[in-house]
C-alpha cells in the first residue's frame, strides 16, 4: 500500500505527462508484481466489485470520528468525494503498516461474503493504522472510480516505457477479459498472451471532432464521407467458432445481443468487424434510446426484440482470416469487408449486418448539404476518414474527423445553482435552466458543462450574491442570467414539468445580451419537440 | 453593545465601528487585507503595524491614530484594546469593555506561530465575533514547519530540472511568510513588485527579511534560472510570469487541502499553509474565551453556528457580513502600485 500511496501522491502532485509515464513505469518495474498487475486493472477501470456500501461508509466514520452524520453530509458536499472527505475527518496513524496493495483488494473482495460486523471491524481497524496518504488511496479502493488523474494513453505510454514494446502492442494486450488476480504484468505484455485469449477485441480508433473548415483537408476525393450512427460503438468478433461482442467501453455485451448469436455460424473465424449497434425496423433506423431501455434490463423480452431489433452497421474491417489488417489502407479494409459482407448475404440474406454507406460527394459544399440531413437520418453528424488511412489506436487527430451537427438549442433562465463535485467542489457549478410558461418559469435543463473557468467563477458570484433562498447545496438564485442551452435530441415526458426530457443538454454561451423576459418558452419547447421529437 | 448594521458591526456607545465596509467616521480595523480595511472612513484605530500598510494602500492622507497590543483607550466610557489575533503581522482582535460587558471582535485569526506575526492570544469574554472561513472539520492544516520544509525541498528538485519555482499567495501575510523561511542556501529568491512593495514595509516595521530581488525592468529574466519567485495571485496568467518560464507553480493557501481545488488551479503543488484558522483551533479558540454568545462571519457560517449549537450548546448565530475570506481566484486588491516589469 505504501508504494502505491506513494505513487498515487506523486502523481497527484504533478501536471506533467512525462513525469506521470516515469512514475508508472517506475512503480511497474520495482513493485511486487501481484501490486503491479492490480495498478494497471485500476488504471483502465477494471477495478472490483464494490462490497461495501457508501452508507456504511458514512455511519462508521461518523462513529469513528466522532462527526454527527448531519456535518459528515455537509463537508461531503464541500469536498464533493465520499474517499477523500472520509479520510480528511479521520486522522492518519503514525504507525508503519506492511498491507500490500493486492492483499488490501483481496481482503476487500472477502468482505462480500462476511457479517455485516466483520466487515464493519475490518474496515475500521484498517482505518486505525494507516497513515493520512494510504487512508485516501484505501477509501478509494472501497468506492472504486480510481482515475488518479491518469489517461489509457498515459498507462500505456508507461507500459510502452517499461517493456519496450510498441504503444500498439500495448493497448491490444491490455483489452480483453484478463483478470488481475489471475496473472501477472510481465505475463500479460508478453508475446505468448495474445494467443491465449480469444476473445480479445482491438482498441477502437476514435476521431476528433472536426476543428476547421473541411476545405483544409484538402480534396474531397481523399475522402470516404459516412454517416455518424448514434448507437453503440462495438466490435463483433467471431473465432474458433465463437461470437463475441465488445462495447467501446470494454464491456462483454454478448448475451445482450442475442441478434448476432447466427453470425457465429455464418462469419468464418478470424474475423473482427468494427461497426455501431443500432435499433432498426424496416431499413430505418431507430432513435437511440430505443435501445436504452433494452440494454439496462437483465433479460432481453420477446417484445423489445421485436419492438426494438437490433443491427450492426459495419464501419471497418479489423480482421480478416485471422489475420490482423489495421495497418491496411482503409480503401483496402473496406473491399474486403464488403466482400465479406456479400458473401455472407449470399449464404444468409436476413443477417443484421448492414454496410456503412458511404456518401458520394463531388466537394465540400455537397458533403455540407449531407450533413444538413443529419437528423433525418437520426444521425448525429458525418465521418470523414482519409482513404488511405490505418486503423489507429485511440483518439487521435490527423486522419478521421466527426463533423457533428450543430446542436439543437433554447435560450434558458438561471434559477438553481447547485455545488459542483470534485475538481470544483468549493463553486456552484451546477445549473438548473427555465423557460417561461405565461408568468412563471419551468425548469426544463441541467446543466453545467460548456462555460469557462472564467465565466464560472463570475457565474459562482453572481448565484452567492443574488440568492433567494437555500436548501441543501441548492440555491435560488433572483431570475436575471440567460444561457443558451444546446441539446442532441429531445423526447416527449411526462416525468418533467416542461413536458420534455432533453438529451446532452449543455451550456452553449451565456446570453449577457439578453434580458431574462427574452428567453424561450415553453411552447418553444413543444414547438422543437414535434419537429425533432423521436418517435 | 455592539450591533451589525449596514455598514458594519457597530458600538453605539463609543461611536465606533470595527471593519465597517462603508464609509464612517470611526472605524477601528483589525487588520490591513483589504476586505476589513476599506476606503473612505474619517478616522481610523489600528495596531501600530497595520498603519503603513493601510497607509500604503489607502492614502498617505488618511488620519490613522495607532495603538499597540494590551494598550486601551477609553471612549465614552468604552474601554478598547487590541491582542494578537495571529493573523498576519499588525493584526489583532478587538476588545470593548462597557459596564462589566465584554465584546471581541477577532477579524481574522489563527492561532500558532508564523514567524512574522505576534500569535494569538486568547480572550476571556461574553460575546466573540468569529470568523469561519475554514469552518469544517476537513480542514486539519498540517504543521507549517512541515510545509516550509516541502517547499524548500520543492524549490530544490525544481532548481535541480533547470526549472524556476513561483511561489503565489497574498501579498500582505502570505508572502512575508513564505519567504521567511525560504532557505536562501538553495538558490536566488525574487519577488513580484507588489509583494517587494509589502516586504519593504514589513522590513522597515519588524526585521529583515532573507536577501531578495525585485523583478524590476533592470533585471533580464533569462538570468533568472533555477531561482524562486514570490508573486500574488493577480499574477497568475500574465505576461509577466510567462517570462520567468521554465518554472513550476504553487500555490500556498488552506484551499489546498481538499485535492479537486488543488486541480481546478492547476498548480504544480498545492502546499496547505494558512493565515486562518482551522477546524480544531477554530473550536479552541472559541473554547478559552469563555463567551455564550457566538456570532459567525464569513466562512461556512450556517454550518458553524450550528456544530456550536449542538456541540457546546452556544448561543450561536450567523452574520452577515462584506468580508470575503482568503479568496483562491479573486486577485487581492493592491491598491494599484507598480507590478514590476
Ligand atoms: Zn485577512
Ligand atoms: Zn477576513
Amino acid at each position: 500500500m505504501r508504494a502505491f500511496s506513494e505513487l498515487f501522491t506523486h502523481i497527484d502532485q504533478t501536471t506533467s505527462t512525462n513525469e506521470k509515464i516515469d512514475a508508472l513505469a517506475d512503480y511497474f518495474e520495482h513493485a511486487d508484481p501481484r501490486d503491479a498487475i492490480w495498478c494497471v486493472a485500476l488504471l483502465t477501470g477494471k477495478t472490483p466489485r464494490r462490497t461495501i456500501k457508501s452508507g456504511e461508509l458514512r455511519d462508521w466514520c461518523a462513529e469513528t470520528s466522532g462527526t454527527p452524520v448531519w456535518l459528515l453530509e455537509e463537508s461531503y458536499h464541500v469536498v464533493g468525494d465520499l474517499a477523500e472527505t472520509i479520510s480528511l475527518l479521520l486522522k492518519g496513524s503514525d504507525g508503519e503498516t506492511s498491507h500490500t496493495l493486492h492483499e488490501v483488494i483481496n481482503s476487500l473482495i472477502a468482505l462480500e461474503n462476511k457479517t455485516d460486523d466483520q466487515r464493519k471491524a475490518y474496515i475500521t481497524g484498517m482505518w486505525r493504522q494507516l497513515s493520512q496518504q494510504e487512508l485516501f488511496v484505501f477509501n478509494k479502493l472501497i468506492t472504486g472510480g480510481f482515475r488518479m488523474g491518469v489517461s489509457d494513453k498515459i498507462t500505456i505510454k508507461a507500459l510502452a516505457k517499461r517493456y519496450s514494446i510498441d504503444e500498439n502492442i500495448v493497448a491490444h494486450r491490455l483489452t480483453g477479459n484478463w483478470q488481475a488476480n489471475e496473472t501477472l504484468l510481465d505475463t500479460l505484455m508478453s508475446a505468448t498472451h495474445d494467443a491465449a485469449d480469444i476473445s480479445r477485441p482491438y482498441p477502437f480508433y476514435l476521431a476528433y471532432a472536426l476543428e476547421t473548415a473541411p476545405e483544409e483537408l484538402g480534396d474531397v476525393k481523399d475522402w470516404q464521407i459516412e454517416r455518424k450512427m448514434d448507437g453503440i460503438r462495438g466490435q463483433i468478433i467471431v473465432r474458433d467458432h465463437q461470437l463475441f461482442v465488445w462495447s467501446r467501453g470494454e464491456d462483454l455485451l454478448t448475451e445482450k445481443f442475442i441478434e448476432f448469436e447466427p453470425l457465429a455460424k455464418l462469419l468464418p473465424s478470424g474475423t473482427v468487424i468494427d461497426g455501431e449497434i443500432i435499433p432498426a425496423k424496416d431499413e430505418n433506423f431507430l432513435p437511440f434510446h430505443v435501445m436504452q431501455t433494452r440494454i439496462g434490463r437483465k433479460n432481453v423480452t420477446k417484445k423489445s426484440l421485436t419492438e426494438a431489433p437490433l443491427v450492426m452497421v459495419c464501419y471497418d474491417l479489423l480482421e480478416h482470416d485471422g489475420v490482423d489488417i489495421r495497418h491496411l489502407s482503409l480503401m483496402q479494409r473496406r473491399e474486403l469487408l464488403v466482400q465479406l459482407i456479400e458473401t455472407v448475404k449470399e449464404k444468409e440474406a436476413n443477417i443484421p449486418l448492414w454496410l456503412s454507406p458511404v456518401l458520394i460527394c463531388q466537394n465540400w459544399e455537397e458533403v455540407a448539404a449531407q450533413r444538413l440531413k443529419s437528423r433525418e437520418y437520426n444521425c448525429e453528424g458525418l465521418m470523414l476518414k482519409r482513404k488511405d488511412s490505418e486503423y489507429k489506436t485511440g483518439r487521435r487527430r490527423g486522419d478521421w474527423w466527426k463533423w457533428k451537427v450543430d446542436p439543437l438549442s433554447i435560450d434558458g433562465v438561471l434559477i438553481y445553482g447547485q455545488r459542483g463535485h470534485g475538481r470544483r467542489a468549493d463553486l456552484y457549478t451546477d445549473f438548473t435552466f427555465a423557460v417561461w410558461d405565461g408568468d412563471e418559469l419551468v425548469p426544463f435543463a441541467k446543466a453545467y458543462s460548456g462555460l469557462t473557468d472564467k465565466e464560472l467563477l463570475e457565474v459562482d458570484r453572481w448565484i452567492k450574491k443574488h440568492t433567494t433562498d437555500k436548501f441543501g447545496p441548492v440555491r435560488s438564485v433572483t431570475p436575471e442570467l440567460v444561457f443558451e442551452i444546446g441539446f442532441e435530441g429531445i423526447n416527449a415526458s411526462s416525468r418533467h414539468k416542461s413536458g420534455v426530457a432533453l438529451r446532452f443538454p449543455r451550456i452553449l454561451r451565456w446570453r449577457k445580451d439578453k434580458p431574462a423576459k427574452e428567453a424561450n418558452t415553453k411552447a418553444d419547447l413543444i414547438d422543437i419537440l414535434h419537429v425533432y421529437g423521436g418517435l | 453593545m455592539l450591533t451589525f448594521n449596514q455598514n458594519g458591526i457597530y458600538c453605539a456607545q463609543a461611536d465606533v465601528y470595527i471593519d465597517p465596509w462603508k464609509p464612517v467616521d470611526n472605524a477601528i480595523i483589525t487588520h490591513a487585507h483589504s476586505d476589513h480595511a476599506r476606503w473612505g472612513m474619517k478616522k481610523y484605530l489600528a495596531h501600530i503595524h497595520a498603519a503603513p500598510v493601510m497607509r500604503y494602500r489607502l492614502g498617505q492622507d488618511i488620519e490613522v491614530q495607532t495603538a499597540d497590543y494590551n494598550e486601551p483607550v477609553t471612549i465614552n466610557g468604552v474601554k478598547i484594546s487590541l491582542h494578537p489575533a495571529g493573523h498576519i503581522w499588525g493584526s489583532a482582535q478587538v476588545r470593548l469593555e462597557y459596564k462589566g460587558e465584554i465584546w471581541v471582535v477577532s477579524g481574522d485569526y489563527k492561532l500558532g506561530e508564523d514567524g512574522i506575526s505576534v500569535p494569538f492570544e486568547p480572550m476571556r469574554c461574553h460575546h466573540f465575533i468569529t470568523e469561519s472561513t475554514f469552518g469544517l472539520p476537513v480542514y486539519n492544516f498540517p504543521d507549517p514547519a512541515t510545509v516550509h520544509h516541502d517547499i524548500n525541498d520543492w524549490w530544490r528538485k525544481n532548481r535541480e530540472e533547470g526549472k524556476n519555482s513561483v511561489i503565489l499567495g497574498y501579498a500582505l501575510g502570505k508572502a512575508q511568510r513564505t519567504h521567511k523561511h525560504l532557505d536562501p542556501s538553495i538558490g536566488n529568491i525574487y519577488t513580484h513588485g507588489a509583494v517587494d512593495n509589502i516586504n519593504k514595509l514589513y522590513e522597515a516595521a519588524i526585521e529583515p527579511l532573507p536577501v531578495a530581488r525585485r523583478i524590476d525592468s533592470s533585471i533580464n529574466p533569462k538570468d533568472i534560472k533555477g531561482d524562486i519567485i514570490i508573486a500574488p495571485p493577480s499574477a497568475e496568467n500574465t505576461p509577466w510570469l510567462r517570462k520567468l518560464q521554465p518554472y513550476k507553480l504553487g500555490i500556498c493557501s488552506g484551499w489546498m487541502q481538499l485535492r479537486g481545488t488543488r486541480r481546478r488551479r492547476g498548480a504544480d503543488r498545492g502546499f496547505v499553509l494558512s493565515d486562518h484558522a482551522d477546524w480544531g483551533q477554530l473550536n479552541t479558540a472559541i473554547k478559552e474565551t469563555g463567551a455564550e454568545h457566538i456570532y459567525v462571519t464569513h466562512g461556512y457560517k450556517s454550518v458553524y453556528a450550528k456544530w456550536l449549537q449542538d456541540a457546546y450548546g452556544l448561543n450561536a448565530t450567523e452574520v452577515e457580513t462584506l468580508y470575503t475570506g482568503e479568496q483562491l481566484d479573486e486577485p487581492e486588491t493592491t491598491g494599484g502600485e507598480d507590478a514590476g516589469i
